[in-house]
């Protein structure tokens, strides 16, 4: 046995053969193991190279949509009113801070950060864990100066940084707010909408949205087109570098009718009332005032309005957020007076000659019941003409009750009364022009002979619109040519400025078209002649205007009382009306006042016209030959 | 003959030179690519050449070492490394989850590290005591020599350490002529032990490793993410590549672990198919040199430990590659010699110290 062991020992040779035999077993092993990890990186490098090299672009190749800049909007003179502006705000990017909490001291040692602030950005912190890398606000708007602080410290202040975006502006605040409207951010029901019109795609990055007036009715026109940028991302989402991009196409910018001057009379007109103005350009319709008082700055909105100032302006009882214009009702009262005596000339039952007595009060077939007339000792004996210029109530009761409501109903809706009069915004109420069918549906009532006495002077159950005032007499001004109402002029786009054509509805047209001209006289005379009731407020005019006041009752007063402002609720006090146009041989502009409780419109609505007239041609010098340095001849 | 001389001036310095120019072909590369996946930092190469210096240094130092001493060393040695082994799992430094690292008050220091030279070592002396083919009883107990150390370094626990340093064990056994009919019988049971492994064994972000492998695209934000990147780096990077410094993947950071574990992938991104074809021929050539050396070795101790040294360092190769473009679970081995590291860098290069001494220390016998 241990001879066996120290023989067995050692066979150096046979051991190299082993070794050397196991040593090429190995090496050929090892060369199978490289062809393995070969035909492997083979497959992933060249059978799957694409698919592979697909894989790593959507790595780092992120397609960033950029919003386009919304168009602009401009008066008729080319006034820019609603802009955008770049807005700076305070963003940090919390992954490229160490010390949030010390960031925010630092920072509030050079500007002032609000508590508010400071907790929504706290909470945006939380939400956005996810998304990494994106910039959190702290401050919306930066002023200036608190912008060039943050700028000079910016060494001090890793991971912030001011970005700059376009904020729409209104520069005239209040002045155009119920004719603009506004922007503020899309909320999910605007998302929502957007989804559904299929324009999500386009909206990618857009933050704010028309919410109201010439904003969202054009929205559309407005937005433009999307661009976008694509850009290198590293792992954490960060943007290294822009690879191409196509920029956005800016939104087309609206030329409007409307002239900033005119509106800014309106305004100073209405201050401290309630109240709108309706100025319409005589040849086609186009709106070149449209205001209503109170207003408020639309600014508010854009940035996102506090509860606070919202709730004020909910509860405001001159209640600003009406578009008083477009959604006031109101009783026309005398200024249809001129419409319901073309439908009596129209209809025969009264000529230019026709006479009636006006003894202060109208009874029908002699009941008891005493409409009165506003001059309580009546007008004597008066025809359309002086029924128009003193505004006799007496005559149009009679008119009216032998026209009939149904007639009067169905031509006045002709004109515009009960109807949307397709004016570019979408605050309108088509207010309401009543008939018998009307009455039975709303009340379950009949029609009584009494509803069509107040008809006929504009009251009862008829309402409008200022703007439908201001339309009816525009018709009525062109005889019969009927154009919607609108406040956009012109579309201009990187192509170039389209007129947005005027839309018209059927024109009025009359078996005996002279009938225009006795009403319309009968208007100029209620200027012109000392007797008319728009006389005092146009004196001195250096064009030849013509019009109608009105003084709107908004309570009932008794059979026996006498109204006494002084002894009314402010509240209760009567509305004043003035429509009118001018020149009166080539009707350039049509004006519609409603001035609420104000009292008779010959003295509180009448004279705002005039001031926006004399305004409008001021700019507008008529040409000499229609100057009216005298009184033309009355008939 | 002055070739004569040159090559006795490197055999005088006890450096094998086709080995060291395979060598600092890899050193050169990684540096190449570390540069590239680190961003550009400088720094970061001067760390690189200062511990590629300090390995080359080392194995300078261990070829001046003629191999007769290991073989007197190999039993001591394997012994203070175990019991490193056990002082880590009871007072080791706890880093990234894992007990791997003891404190020595001046430096820390994984034990595993000498382990793997001192298995293969331990096994090679054990075996070559007498005549190769071992006997089936040596064969065991030298399995069981392998088996200590494997497991306590699994324990840490150093999934990836634990094998290779079983297989550096079980490349000795298999050189010295292991029976194939224990091969397969081993082969048949490592795969009735799996599951064994997989539920007593293995941790849960162990398994969790495996379960990615097996299908990344599961999670892959989560454990299936490295993996994905890594194959759409090396697959995207074609067969001519990116171009240095122009790989997405890494550049933009979607690649984690680029400057270490997953440098293989960088690599593949900007020099393609036919780097990776540069690169794995540098291997080859180091491990058909390496194989040489072995096979020219004067006795039974050396050959296997040369040859269990060439075929641990393919292992490292093999595993890195293997699980970076997805064939392999992800382990933490690093590319060798390419990665950016520390202390297995130079444990390698001490190896190869090793190699080389055996390469050169033949004089006394040719006398």
């Amino acid at each position: 046995m241990w001879i066996k062991r120290r023989i067995a020992i050692k066979d150096h040779a046979a051991e190299a053969n082993l070794f050397a035999r196991r040593a090429i077993i190995a090496l050929i092993l090892v060369v199978i193991m490289v062809g393995l990890l070969l035909s492997n990186l083979y497959n992933l490098q060249v059978n799957k190279y694409s698919d592979y090299q697909t894989r790593a672009d959507g790595n780092r190749i992120k397609v960033q949509p950029v919003a386009p800049n919304r168009g602009l909007i401009f008066d008729t003179q080319g006034v820019l009113l609603a802009k955008n502006t770049p807005v700076h705000s305070l963003d940090i990017i919390a992954e490229d801070v160490k010390d949030i909490d010390a960031l925010l001291v630092r920072i509030k040692t050079l500007i002032e950060v609000s508590a508010d602030q400071e907790k929504s950005f706290r909470r945006a912190l939380k939400q956005n864990r996810r998304r990494r890398f994106k910039p959190i606000s702290l401050i919306d708007r930066l002023t200036d100066k608190q912008t060039a602080i943050i700028a000079v410290n910016q060494h001090l202040l890793d991971g912030v940084l001011i970005d700059a975006r376009l904020k729409r502006d209104y520069p005239y605040a209040d002045l155009l707010t119920h004719a603009l409207g506004y922007v503020a951010k899309i909320n999910p029901k605007d998302a929502a909408r957007i989804e559904a019109d299929g324009l999500d795609a386009n909206y990618a990055a857009t933050r704010d949205i028309g919410k109201l007036g010439l904003e969202k009715y054009y929205q559309n026109l407005l937005h433009g087109d999307i661009g976008y940028r694509k850009v290198e991302v590293n792992s954490r989402g960060r943007v290294l570098r822009e690879m191409e991009s196509q920029a956005p196409t800016p939104g087309n910018n609206l030329h409007l009718h409307l002239d900033i001057e005119l509106q800014k009379v309106a305004q100073q007109q209405l201050l401290g009332n309630r109240g709108a103005v309706v100025v319409l350009n005589a040849v086609n319709n186009g709106i070149l005032a449209l205001y209503s008082n109170p207003s408020y700055d639309p600014n508010l909105f854009v940035h996102g309005i506090s509860s606070k100032n919202y709730n004020a302006l909910l509860a405001s009882k001159d209640r600003p957020l009406i578009n008083r214009s477009t959604q006031g009702q109101y009783p026309p009262a005398s200024t249809i007076k001129p419409l319901i005596g073309l439908l009596g000339l129209e209809q025969g039952l009264i000529t230019e000659k026709t006479k009636m007595w006006d003894p202060g009060y109208y009874q029908i077939n002699d009941l008891e019941h005493k409409y009165r007339d506003w001059k309580k000792w009546g007008h004597g004996h008066v025809d359309i003409y002086k029924s128009l210029e003193e505004s006799c109530d007496t005559f149009f009761y009679d008119l009216a009750l032998r026209l009939g409501v149904d007639a009067i109903s169905e031509k006045m809706v002709k004109f515009g009364f009960g109807e949307m009069t397709g004016v570019d915004i979408f605050e309108e109420s088509s207010a309401n022009m009543p008939s018998r069918a009307w009455k039975a549906g709303r009340f379950r009532q009949s029609w009584y002979a009494g509803d069509t006495v107040s008809i006929g002077i504009g009251q009862g159950y008829w309402t409008s619109t200022p703007l439908q005032i201001a339309l009816a007499t525009s018709v009525l001004a062109n005889e019969g040519q009927f154009f919607e109402p609108k406040l956009l002029n012109a579309i201009e786009s990187s192509t170039g400025k389209i007129n947005s054509p005027a839309q018209d509805r059927p024109p009025i047209v009359l078996k005996h078209p002279n009938n225009w001209k006795i009403i319309k006289r009968a208007m100029r005379n209620t200027v012109e002649k000392p007797t008319g009731t728009a006389h005092k407020a146009f004196v001195d005019t250096t064009y030849q205007a013509a019009g109608k006041t009105g003084t709107g009752q908004v309570i009932a007063i008794a059979q026996d009382a006498e109204y006494d402002k002084d002894k009314i609720a402010e509240r209760h006090r009567d509305n004043a009306l003035f429509v009118g146009f001018a020149p009166f041989d080539n009707p350039k502009i049509v004006v519609a006042i409603v001035v609420e409780n104000a009292g008779g419109g010959s003295s509180n609505a009448a004279p705002i016209a005039r001031q926006i007239m004399d305004t409008y041609f001021a700019k507008h010098p008529l040409a000499a030959d229609s100057l009216i340095p005298i009184l033309s001849p009355l008939p | 003959m002055r070739n004569e001389e040159s090559r006795n001036i490197w055999r005088r310095i006890h450096l094998d030179l086709p080995l060291l120019s395979g060598l600092l072909a890899l050193m050169l590369l990684g540096l190449i690519v570390i540069y590239s996946a680190g961003g550009q930092d400088i720094a970061l190469i001067y760390r690189q050449v200062t511990r590629l210096g300090i390995g080359l240094v080392v194995m300078l130092f261990v070829a001046q070492i003629p191999p007769a001493f290991y073989q007197r060393w190999a039993v001591p040695l394997f012994l203070v490394g175990c019991g490193m082994l056990i002082a880590v799992l009871l007072y080791g430094h706890v880093g990234k989850g894992a007990q791997r690292w003891l404190d020595l008050g001046v430096t820390k220091f994984q034990p595993s590290e000498i382990m793997k030279l001192a298995v293969p070592i331990m096994i090679a002396w054990f075996i070559s005591r007498k005549p190769i083919p071992a006997t089936l009883t040596d064969t065991f107990i030298g399995l069981a020599l392998v088996m200590i150390p494997t497991l306590l370094i699994a324990k840490q626990p150093d999934l990836g350490t634990s094998l290779l340093i079983a297989a550096s064990g079980l490349f000795v056994l298999f050189l010295a002529g292991l029976s194939w009919r224990l091969i397969f019988a081993f082969i048949l049971s490592m795969s009735a032990f799996m599951p064994v492994m997989w539920f007593f064994i293995m941790h849960n972000y162990q398994k969790q490793r495996v379960l990615t492998f097996l299908d990344p695209e599961t999670d892959p934000l989560g454990t299936g993410y490295h993996i994905i990147q890594s194959q759409i780096a090396i697959g995207s990077g074609g067969k001519t590549g990116k171009g240095w410094l122009e790989g997405t993947q890494s550049q933009l950071e979607f690649l984690p672990e680029r400057h270490t574990d997953f440098i293989f992938a960088v690599f593949s991104e900007e020099f393609g198919l036919f780097g990776i074809l540069v690169l794995l021929a540098i291997y080859l050539y180091i491990v058909g040199r390496g194989m040489t050396i072995a096979i020219r070795a004067q006795d039974s101790f050396t050959k296997l430990l040369a040859g269990s040294i060439t075929l641990t360092f393919f292992v490292y190769v093999f595993v890195n590659i293997g699980m970076v473009s997805g064939l392999l679970p992800v382990v933490g081995v690093p590319l060798p010699l390419v990665s950016y590291g520390g202390t297995s860098m130079v444990t390698l290069m001490a190896a190869f110290g090793v190699l080389m001494a055996i390469s050169t220390h033949r004089r006394f016998l040719q006398q």
